[in-house]
């Protein structure tokens, strides 16, 4: 198996340094091995996908990487840091926020409470008017219960949150799925601004088509390990490769 | 006349203690999904608090209601931090039968030196004596007790309804993984939690202390009934066991006047009837 994310390394599309490293990571859910060794890197200010078909391990990635899989092993570093032993809330305190796949919207709480949640870990966040300019729908249902929203405005609001933190890493799983295209076209020019806003953006996607218009990069996962991985203007190149890794 | 607006003020004070103790619960159960059994036993610590600060320390009833609760409310908090926590994610009666038996560990070792008389702790000065409203003599410090557990009821709903603070316990009670992922302490939340609930239980203790004397089985006598103010309340509802609370005892209050016989038996058998009729209790909400 060579390591992907050395061998690509000259394809990067980057703006910046290395800020994710993973290396060699394993998870388990109780007696389940599920990751058998990852590999892949992530430069400041891209977007890159993880994509891969059902169960191939994307989302437990992103949980491990936050620190909400108990059983992990080998490497993570963000900004040079080792935080593969960090509980996951100090892992969001150094600068990492997650969306979940389920959009993670809390009945009790109305959208204004939902919004506010997470805490403000460093300076730089978007502030709440520019979260409204981004999603103007939230300010007209700030007082609504947050699961009463459609599912796109769930959506929104679970990735509007995570804006207002201040953090500069954002893991964003399957955003667009059971979305009408419309709100999925939005969720795209969201994403792309807020990549030219200098976030730096780790999705996953099973959709291609959708991270073909934001991704910069693409690592393909498989059995609990990177198979493959190419930048955006090879897409076309390995179309054929990707149809059958995804099962298309 | 007399008897009955007597009876519904001594259902309006055990109304007040029900509230006060089942919000304790109810803060517990809601955020750290364990039925709290010992909690009769923490309010009994909180009248014995007060009692030993002013039998030995010389320190009054009014600091008592300060000192009290913070001296339980951290016992509390060490319960939790070496046994409770373990018990994360296990079936409820895992956190049922290791809080009855600190329940009773903690009763036993108090009733084997002060045994099961009742220990006098008098009225303060500023709240003995009485006021004359016309159709009934009101003491004043049971309505002092009233009044004041009804301030702090309301003022624990507020916290946890209408605050930020509030806000991330509703929501770790939802949801603790991706609450502590978004870089909140959920683990501290919920020591800190558990320890407020064992707080409102010691301060209900020290509030009952000059009208029930100081007994180390004094919780033991209430917390059933307690329990059953929280199941029709509707479990972990915060506003269902204040209303739960303070109803139930102005019920028992007029069964005791009505048809004495039942008085005992009145909220188990209210409880019974809504369990009938709405499995989550008044208030309470669906899994």
């Amino acid at each position: 198996m060579p390591d992907v994310a050395t061998a690509d390394a000259p394809n990067k599309s980057n703006t910046g340094g290395t800020i994710l490293s993973v290396r060699n990571l394993e998870a388990w859910y109780g007696e389940s091995h599920i990751l058998h060794g990852i590999n892949f890197d992530v430069n400041a200010g891209e977007v890159v996908t993880l994509l891969g078909r059902n169960g191939a391990g994307k989302t437990t990635t992103l949980k491990s990487i936050m620190g909400i899989i108990g059983k992990r092993s080998g490497s993570v570093r963000f900004n040079d840091q080792e935080i593969i032993r960090a509980t996951s809330d100090r892992i969001a305190r150094m600068g990492i926020a997650f969306c979940p796949e389920e959009r993670g919207i809390f009945a009790s709480l109305d959208v204004r409470e939902n919004l506010l949640l997470p805490p403000v870990v460093r300076a730089g966040g978007l502030s709440l008017e520019q979260i409204f300019d981004l999603f103007p729908n939230l300010k007209e249902r700030l007082s609504s219960q947050g699961t009463k929203l459609s599912g796109g405005e769930q959506q929104m609001l679970a990735i509007a949150r995570i804006l207002r933190t201040g953090a500069s890493f954002l893991m964003l799983d399957e955003p667009t799925e059971g979305l009408a295209p419309v709100i999925i076209q939005q969720i795209g020019h969201t994403i792309a601004r807020l990549k030219n806003e200098g976030f730096t953006i780790l999705l996953v996607e099973q959709n291609f088509r959708f991270a073909s218009t934001v991704a910069d990069r693409y690592y393909v996962v498989e059995h609990g390990k990177i198979i493959d991985g190419f930048a955006n203007s090879e897409l076309q190149a390995n179309m054929d490769k990707l149809h059958t890794y995804l099962g298309v | 006349m007399q008897a009955l607006y007597a009876q519904l003020l001594v259902g309006l004070i055990n109304g007040s203690f029900y509230a006060l103790l089942s919000l304790g619960l109810a803060v517990i159960f809601g955020m750290l999904n364990i039925i709290n059994f010992a909690h009769g036993a923490l309010y009994m610590m909180g009248a014995f608090c007060a009692y030993f600060l002013l039998t030995y320390g010389g320190i009054g009833y009014w600091w008592a209601l300060i000192i009290a609760p913070i001296a339980v409310g951290i016992f509390g908090i060490i319960l939790e931090r070496t046994m409770l926590q373990w018990l994360s994610g296990l079936d409820h009666v895992y956190g049922l039968l290791l809080t009855f038996g600190i329940a009773l560990i903690v009763q036993g070792i108090f009733q084997n030196y002060f045994g099961s008389s009742g220990l006098p702790y008098s009225i303060p000065d500023e709240l003995r004596g009485g006021v004359n409203l016309g159709f009934m003599f009101l003491p004043i410090y049971r309505g002092w007790v009233v009044i004041f557990s009804l301030v702090v009821c309301l003022a624990t709903w507020y916290l946890i309804e209408r605050t930020r603070l509030g806000a991330n316990l509703r929501a770790a009670t939802e949801n603790p993984t991706l609450v502590r992922a978004f870089g909140i302490n959920v683990p501290r939340m919920i020591t800190l939690t558990y320890g407020l609930g064992v707080g409102l239980a010691a301060l209900a203790g020290v509030l009952s202390a000059p009208i029930n004397q100081v007994r180390p089985l004094m919780g033991a006598d209430l917390i059933i009934v307690v329990f059953a103010v929280v199941v029709i309340g509707g479990m972990g509802s915060i506003m269902g066991s204040i209303i739960t609370g303070f109803t139930l005892g102005v019920v028992e209050g007029l069964t005791k006047y009505f048809y004495p016989e039942a008085s005992n038996t009145v909220v188990f058998v209210l409880m019974v009837l809504v369990l009938l009729v709405k499995p989550t209790g008044l208030t309470g909400r669906t899994a």
